[in-house]
C-alpha cells in the first residue's frame, strides 16, 4: 500500500541531501519525494511517497526524526486529503490528430500550453490516479517527453501542518 | 564592551565553557589558525598522535572511560579523511565525540582546492549530525550546539568543519547561553502505559531474563539494574558493550550472550517467555538469525533512540526513553517477585558445559591465551582500579568472556564497527580520563600494527599505559573462520611481525616477551612493578579457536562447542 508521508524541515544547506542520503543508506523504497517552501520562512515541506509493501514506514518516519533538522513527519494516508501532482506532456500531434487530444484534455481538465507543427504541450495537475490515467490515454498519440513532479498532499479541514509551530522563538 | 576575537580564539573559548580539558589533535594547512590560538589557552591540553585515526580512538577512549564528550581535531582534507574511522566508530558505539576539522577558505570550497575534501557530505551517514561553519558569527554557537548534540539523547559523534577564513576573521564573541533546536527533542520519560505493562508482564513471566547493554552504562543506570536484578530474581545477560554494567561475580550474573556468548545465555534466551531488552539494540551478532530469536518470548525494549524500537527484532512493549528514568519508574511501583527455580534451571544449562577458563588442551608446549587472561584476570582483581582497551579479533572475544568485569566502564572496545587499532589510541584518551587508574590496551599482532605509531605518542605525553599483545601468528579471528566455513583455506590469514620488543624498545618503552607459560604471571607483576608504559608480548599457540560460537547467519539455537558433550 502507499503511504504519504508530509515531512516540516529546517531550510537548511543540505536538509535535502540528508534526507535522500538517508534513504539509500537504509535501502528505503521511496515511489516519490517532492520538496518546497512552505508558507513559513526557513521551514521546507516534503511530500514523500512510500510503498509499505516492501519498505516500513514506521522505520521511515523514525530514521527521519533521527536527523537533527526534521521537525515533524506525519502519515496523512488516512486522513482525507487532497494529493496533487503536475504532469507536462509533449504529445506527437498532426494536424489530423488535434481534434482528439484536444477533446481528451478537456475531459481531464488539462490544458495545452503549447502549440509546435507537429506537437502539443498538455500540462495536467490532479490527483495522482488521474494523472496516471491520463498518461495511458494520451500514449498511443507517442508521447515524446514527460516531465512529473512527485507527489503533494494537504489534509482537508482546519489545518494540521503548518510549519509556523516550529518557528524558532530566538 | 568586550574585546574582539579572531575565530580561532572563539574556538578554544568555546571549547573551555564546554568543559574541554584535553583534545588529541594533528595540524595542517586549514587548521592552523586554530593551532595558532592555542598555546594561548594552557587549560587546553592538546595531545598530538601519529596519524588522526588515533586521535579519533583517543578521543572515543576518553569519552568512553569518563562519560564526557571527546574531542578530536585534524586538518582538512587527508587530515579529515583520517578521521572518518574513528567517527563511523563512535557513531556504531553511541560515543560522545565532537571532530573539528580544518576547511579550505570559503571562497575556495567547490573548486577542488588543494585538500579539500567535502568532508560534511562524506561523514554524513556516520554522524549524528554535522556542520559546516563559513562565517565566524556562526562559530560560538554552532560549537555549543554540536557538544549539547553529541552528549545527549542517545550520543554520538558530531563534527564541525570549519572554514579557514571564519577562523581568522575577527569579531566581538557573543556567547549563547542555550542552543534553540526545535526538531531535537529527546525523549527521557518512558511511557506511563507502557512501563506500568512492563511491571505486569515482569509480574507474571515464569520465565524472564535481563538483556542489558551499553544503554545501562550511557545512562549511568547500575545500581538501578541491580536493584531489578534483586527485587525480582531475574538473571542478567550482558552484552559486549553492556559487559560492567552488571557485576559478574553476582549470583545473577549470566554474562554475554551472541555469537561467542555461552550456550547457556543462548539457550536461556531462546526458552524465556519475557525479555527485558535494557538499552541494547538487538545487534545481529546478539541475535543470529533474527527469525528463530527469542520464539518464546514477550519482548520489552527500553531505548532513548525510537528507532532502535522494532527495527530488527519485533517489541511487544516499546518504551522510548532514558533507561534510568524508565528503571526508576518501574521500581516505584513494582513488587518483589523471584525466579529462582528459572536460574537453577539456566545455571544447570551452565553446568553441562565448559566452564570459562577450561579449554581443551592442543598437544604442544605452547601455552594457550586463556592462561594469558586467566593470569590477568586474577591480578587485574588483586591490583584494581583498571580499564581495559581490547582490540578486534579473537583476543577480543577472550578477554569480554574470560576476565571477571566487576565495574562500570572498565572494558573498553569497539563493538558495532569492530575497527582493528582501536586499543592503542583508545586506551591514550583512557589514561588521560582515568590517569589513577593502570590502563591496559589488549591487541592482537595484527591489530595492534594498526595504530603501533602511537607509542610515539605514549613516549611523548609521558602516559604508564600497559599494553599486552596475544601474537598467534595470525589474523586470528579470520583464520578461525576459515578454519571452520572455508575449509581451511588460509588465504592471507598467516602473518609475520616484527620483533615487538626490540619496536617497543625504540619507542623508549621496555618490552618483554613471554614464550612459556611459566613467565606469564611474572610478566604481569613486572609490567606493574615498572613505572610507565610497558609492552608485554604473549607468544600464545597459534591455532586456537573461540568457543562456544554461532556461525554466522545461523540461530542462536545452534552452537558450535568445542566440548563432545556440549552439542546444543
Ligand atoms: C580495520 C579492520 N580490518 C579488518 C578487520 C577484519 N578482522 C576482524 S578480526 C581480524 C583478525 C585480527 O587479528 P589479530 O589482530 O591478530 O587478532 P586475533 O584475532 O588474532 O586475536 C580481522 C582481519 C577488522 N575488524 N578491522
Ligand atoms: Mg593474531
Amino acid at each position: 500500500m502507499k503511504h504519504t508521508l508530509v515531512a516540516l524541515m529546517e531550510d537548511h544547506p543540505g536538509v535535502l541531501n540528508r534526507v535522500s542520503s538517508l534513504f539509500r543508506r537504509r535501502g528505503f523504497n521511496i515511489e516519490s519525494m517532492s520538496v518546497g517552501h512552505t508558507e513559513t520562512p526557513g521551514i521546507s515541506r516534503m511530500t514523500i511517497v512510500v510503498d509499505s509493501s516492501d519498505t516500513s514506514v514506521e522505520q521511515v518516519t523514525k530514521q527521519l526524526y533521527r536527523l537533527i533538522e526534521v521537525l515533524k513527519v506525519s502519515d496523512v494516508t488516512a486522513d482525507p486529503n487532497v494529493a496533487r501532482e503536475l504532469v507536462m506532456i509533449k504529445v506527437h500531434a498532426p494536424s489530423s490528430r488535434r481534434a482528439e487530444l484536444s477533446s481528451l484534455a478537456d475531459v481531464f481538465e488539462a490544458k495545452i500550453v503549447d502549440v509546435a507543427h507537429d506537437s502539443l504541450m498538455l500540462e495536467l495537475s490532479a490527483n495522482p490516479d488521474k494523472v496516471e490515467n491520463f498518461i495511458e490515454l494520451v500514449r498511443p498519440f507517442g508521447i515524446r517527453e514527460m516531465v512529473r513532479t512527485g507527489r503533494v498532499a494537504m489534509v482537508r479541514g482546519s489545518n494540521s501542518h503548518a510549519a509556523e509551530a516550529y518557528v524558532k522563538t530566538a | 564592551m568586550s574585546e574582539t576575537r579572531s575565530g580561532a580564539q572563539i574556538m578554544c573559548e568555546a571549547l573551555i565553557r564546554e568543559g574541554v580539558e584535553v583534545m588529541f589533535g594533528y595540524p595542517g594547512g586549514a587548521i592552523m589558525p586554530f593551532y595558532h590560538a592555542l598555546p594561548e589557552y594552557p587549560e587546553l591540553r592538546h595531545v598530538l598522535v601519529r596519524h588522526e585515526q588515533a586521535a579519533g580512538h583517543a578521543a572515543e577512549g576518553y569519552a568512553r572511560a569518563s562519560g564526557k564528550v571527546g574531542v578530536c581535531v585534524a586538518t582538512s582534507g587527508p587530515g579529515a579523511t583520517n578521521l572518518v574511522t574513528a567517527i563511523a566508530d563512535a557513531m556504531m558505539d553511541s560515543v560522545p565525540m565532537v571532530a573539528i576539522t580544518g576547511q579550505v577558505a570559503a571562497q575556495f570550497i567547490g573548486k577542488d582546492a588543494f585538500q579539500e575534501t567535502d568532508v560534511t557530505g562524506i561523514t554524513q551517514p556516520i554522524t549524528k549530525h554535522n556542520y559546516l561553519v563559513t562565517n565566524i558569527e556562526d562559530i560560538a554557537y554552532v560549537l555549543k550546539e554540536a557538544f549539547h548534540i553529541a552528549r545527549t539523547g542517545r550520543p554520538g559523534p558530531v563534527l564541525v568543519d570549519i572554514a579557514k577564513n571564519a577562523m581568522v576573521a575577527r569579531t566581538t564573541p557573543r556567547w549563547p547561553d542555550k542552543v534553540n533546536l526545535a526538531g531535537y527533542k529527546p525523549n527521557y520519560e518512558g511511557n506511563r502505559r507502557q512501563i506500568r505493562e512492563a511491571i505486569r508482564l515482569i509480574g507474571e513471566a515464569k520465565k524472564p531474563l535481563i538483556l542489558a547493554g551499553r544503554g545501562i552504562q550511557l545512562a549511568g543506570a547500575f545500581a538501578e539494574l541491580r536493584e531489578l536484578a534483586e527485587r525480582t530474581g531475574i538473571p542478567v545477560i550482558t552484552t559486549l558493550l553492556g559487559i560492567g554494567a552488571f557485576p559478574e561475580n553476582h549470583p545473577l550474573a549470566l554474562g554475554m550472550p551472541g555469537m561467542h556468548g555461552w550456550v547457556h545465555n543462548n539457550r536461556a534466551i531462546q526458552e524465556c517467555d519475557l525479555l527485558l531488552n535494557l538499552g541494547s539494540r538487538f545487534d545481529d551478532r546478539v541475535t543470529g538469525k533474527t527469525s528463530t530469536f527469542a520464539p518464546h518470548a514477550k519482548i520489552v525494549h527500553v531505548d532513548i533512540d525510537p528507532s532502535e524500537i522494532g527495527k530488527n527484532i519485533r517489541v511487544d512493549v516499546p518504551i522510548v526513553g532514558d533507561v534510568q528514568n524508565v528503571l526508576r519508574a518501574i521500581l516505584e511501583e513494582l513488587p518483589a517477585r523471584d525466579a529462582a527455580e528459572w536460574v537453577r534451571h539456566i545455571h544447570a544449562i551452565r553446568d553441562q558445559h565448559l566452564q570459562r577458563q577450561q579449554y581443551t588442551r592442543p598437544d604442544t608446549d605452547m601455552f594457550m591465551p586463556h592462561d594469558v587472561f586467566a593470569a590477568f584476570t586474577r591480578i587485574l582483581n588483586e591490583r584494581g582500579a583498571y580499564r581495559v582497551c581490547t582490540d578486534v579479533g579473537q583476543h577480543q572475544m577472550w578477554a569480554a568472556q574470560l576476565i571477571d568485569w566487576l565495574r562500570p566502564h572498565t572494558h573498553i572496545t569497539s563493538g558495532g564497527l569492530g575497527t582493528m587499532g582501536f586499543a592503542l589510541p583508545a586506551a591514550m584518551g583512557a589514561q588521560i580520563a582515568q590517569p589513577n587508574e593502570t590502563v591496559w590496551a589488549v591487541a592482537g599482532d595484527g591489530g595492534i600494527q594498526m595504530n603501533i605509531q602511537e607509542l610515539a605518542t605514549i613516549r611523548q605525553e609521558g602516559l604508564p599505559i600497559k599494553i599486552a599483545i596475544i601474537n598467534n601468528g595470525y589474523l586470528g579471528m579470520v583464520r578461525q573462520w576459515q578454519e571452520l566455513f572455508h575449509e581451511r583455506r588460509y588465504s592471507a590469514t598467516p602473518m609475520w611481525s616484527p620483533d615487538f620488543v626490540k619496536v617497543a624498545e625504540a619507542y623508549g618503552i621496555p618490552g618483554i616477551c613471554v614464550t612459556h607459560q611459566s613467565q606469564v604471571e611474572d610478566a604481569f607483576n613486572t609490567a606493574y612493578a615498572t613505572d610507565g608504559p610497558v609492552l608485554l608480548e604473549f607468544q600464545v599457540e597459534r591455532e586456537v579457536n573461540v568457543y562456544p560460537m554461532v556461525a554466522p547467519g545461523a540461530s542462536i539455537s545452534e552452537m558450535i562447542t568445542e566440548s563432545p558433550m556440549a552439542v546444543v
